[in-house]
């Protein structure tokens, strides 16, 4: 793990929840983002997702869609109406790329809508990006 | 329905039955001015005088009598409930019940009719757009290609990374790559629907073809007779489907009768089927050929063949599958067919060598040929068939002649080139 904990040092304080039940993308991700300096925790279940969100207090949020119990898009839902997590960064992966997905996730309050199969550098640039927008704001 | 509509009722069926006023009151003995207050409800009737009038007009007195039942009425309000951009007036709805029960009848009807389709309409979008098993395969697929994707472009584009982590994506990425194999082939014979033939219920000719299919594409029973109706087609489901199955065994029966089986073993006996050849011997066209050698029973033929007739909109009209061969479900196949360009050369017989292109390279030799369907009077223009058979070529013959290059349809066709290309592929959109 010890490369790991390399970039993990400058950036301690900003975690970011991993919201995924395909281990192996999972892995693949916390893999990046560790090396980003993120602090990274995962959970594969959607039904407890949003109280997991709630005990965790992340900076940012990775939401898969299909999630066993419980849709991503339902978490979603749920999160905006609570008033703590309303402006929670909520990037959102899918294998279902449809405008009309697209169009139910900005509807939900979705921050960012990404489709598989993705690129490591297009989920960097994401998470990145709606980090400085959460910290200018 | 109230009573008081029997007026209107008889009024309606004078009309139907072309009596004048004044005619019908005097065959029942009253005046004119009394028929013409009965027959605005104005004054109420019953007894003799009913049964009279209901003789003079050859209907049952309880017609007239009788009110509507309670469905047409309800059919007919929520025919006014649906209507969008009209009012219906309806208050009046049981006197225009009253008055135009036909008319009435055939709203009802339409109504009811526009429902069940609309009903129908429904169901089928919902299946194509919220296909579980389709949707659960392609979410399969995408995530394990999204999990290979961001392991090996870890393992690629990582410079330093410990030798426990590179173990742990090596055996993701192994897991991943038999995942997709399973998925890809799961989701393959998903599509191409070759097994499970309950889920093509509902497209006659698919139903036909499945039923074909279920037999071999050969039926003992009607060899040596010319009457199909000895094929039991009860485990059919719907009358369009039993419709079509029962036109193409009657082409069976026809070509059995043409081409008898003993004699057309004896014909093929150790050689290769000569279409033309077999054509003068029995004295059929060659589309008779065609389809009989597509119907002989397995071990005839020393080679897999297939059949596709099509019309000359180019609907698949019949196919039978070949391995190898791809055979677009919902029509819509490659216009470099020798079956369409049969098409433009009727009474031509043609033979091809061709290669499906993004398949398994493997070559077939087509027999395709167009006839025309028969005539209903003199000057009008026939209108063709065209008939493809498709043979598979034996291992070791490929390569001894020219082989044009084919694809199964536009969407799955690699040839970006090809000029007669419909729609792009999505196998070019990088699926």
């Amino acid at each position: 793990m010890g490369i790991l904990s390399r970039g993990g040092m400058k950036h301690m304080s900003r975690k970011v929840l991993l919201i995924e039940d395909e281990p192996n993308i999972a892995e693949a991700i916390r893999f990046l983002l560790t090396r980003e300096g993120w602090q990274v925790e995962t959970h594969a279940e959607g039904t407890d997702a949003v109280e997991v969100i709630q005990g965790a207090n992340p900076d940012l949020v990775i939401l898969d869609v299909m999630l066993p119990g419980k849709s991503g898009m339902d978490i979603l839902r749920d999160l905006r109406e609570l008033d703590d997590l309303r402006g929670l960064p909520v990037l959102m992966l899918t294998a279902r790329g449809q405008l009309r997905d697209r169009e139910m996730a900005e509807s939900a309050g979705v921050s960012r809508f990404m489709t598989k199969p993705f690129s490591n550098a297009e989920v960097l640039t994401a998470v990145r990006d709606l980090h400085a927008q959460a910290t200018q704001s | 329905m109230r009573d008081t509509l029997t007026g209107s009722r008889i009024r309606e069926r004078r009309q139907i039955a072309g009596l004048r006023q004044a005619e019908l009151a005097r065959r029942v003995g009253i005046s004119a001015s009394y028929l013409n207050l009965i027959e605005h409800n104005r004054r109420r009737i019953g007894g003799k005088l009913l049964v009279d009038i209901a003789s003079a007009l050859a209907v049952e007195p309880s017609l007239l009598t009788q009110g509507l039942e309670a469905t047409l009425i309800s059919a007919l309000r929520e025919a006014a409930a649906d209507a969008v951009g009209q009012q219906a007036e309806v208050d009046s709805l049981e006197e225009f019940a009253g008055r135009f029960p036909g008319w009435a009848a055939v709203l009802a009807q339409m109504h009811r009719r526009v429902v069940s389709l609309e009903r129908t309409v429904e169901t089928l979008s919902d299946r194509l757009t919220h296909d579980p098993h389709l949707a659960a395969s392609m979410h399969e697929v995408l995530s394990t290609a999204a999990a290979i994707r961001s392991t090996a472009a870890i393992l690629a584009e990582t410079q330093e990374i410990e030798p426990e982590w590179q173990d742990r994506f090596h055996r993701n990425l192994h897991q991943d790559a038999e995942r997709l194999a399973d998925s890809s082939k799961s989701l393959v014979a998903y599509l191409d629907d070759s097994d499970a033939a309950d889920d093509r219920r509902g497209v006659p000719l698919e139903d036909a073809e499945a039923f074909f299919e279920q037999r071999g594409h050969h039926f003992p029973e009607m060899e040596g007779s010319e009457d199909s109706s000895a094929i039991d087609l009860s485990e059919i489901d719907s009358a369009a489907a039993k419709t079509v199955t029962r036109g193409l065994l009657d082409v069976y029966a026809s070509d059995a009768k043409a081409m008898p089986l003993k004699a057309v073993k004896t014909a093929l006996a150790g050689t290769e089927p000569d279409p033309i050849k077999l054509a003068a011997q029995f004295s059929v066209d060659i589309a008779t050929v065609l389809r009989r050698l597509a119907a002989l029973p397995d071990g005839v033929l020393s080679r897999p063949t297939g059949l596709v007739v099509c019309d000359a909109s180019g609907s698949i009209l019949f196919a039978k599958s070949v391995p190898g061969f791809a055979m677009p479900r919902f029509g819509e196949a490659c216009p470099l067919w020798p079956l369409f360009q049969a098409l433009n050369r009727p009474l031509v017989p043609i033979r091809k060598r061709i290669v499906q292109l993004g398949r398994s390279a493997a070559e077939f030799d087509c027999y395709a040929y167009a006839w025309p369907q028969a005539m209903s009077g003199y000057d009008d223009a026939p209108v063709y068939r065209s008939v493809m058979l498709v043979r598979a070529v034996e291992e070791g013959g490929q390569g001894g002649q020219p082989v044009a290059r084919v694809g199964p349809s536009c969407r799955v066709c690699p040839n970006a080139d090809c000029e007669s290309r419909r729609e792009p592929s999505i196998l070019s959109e990088g699926f």
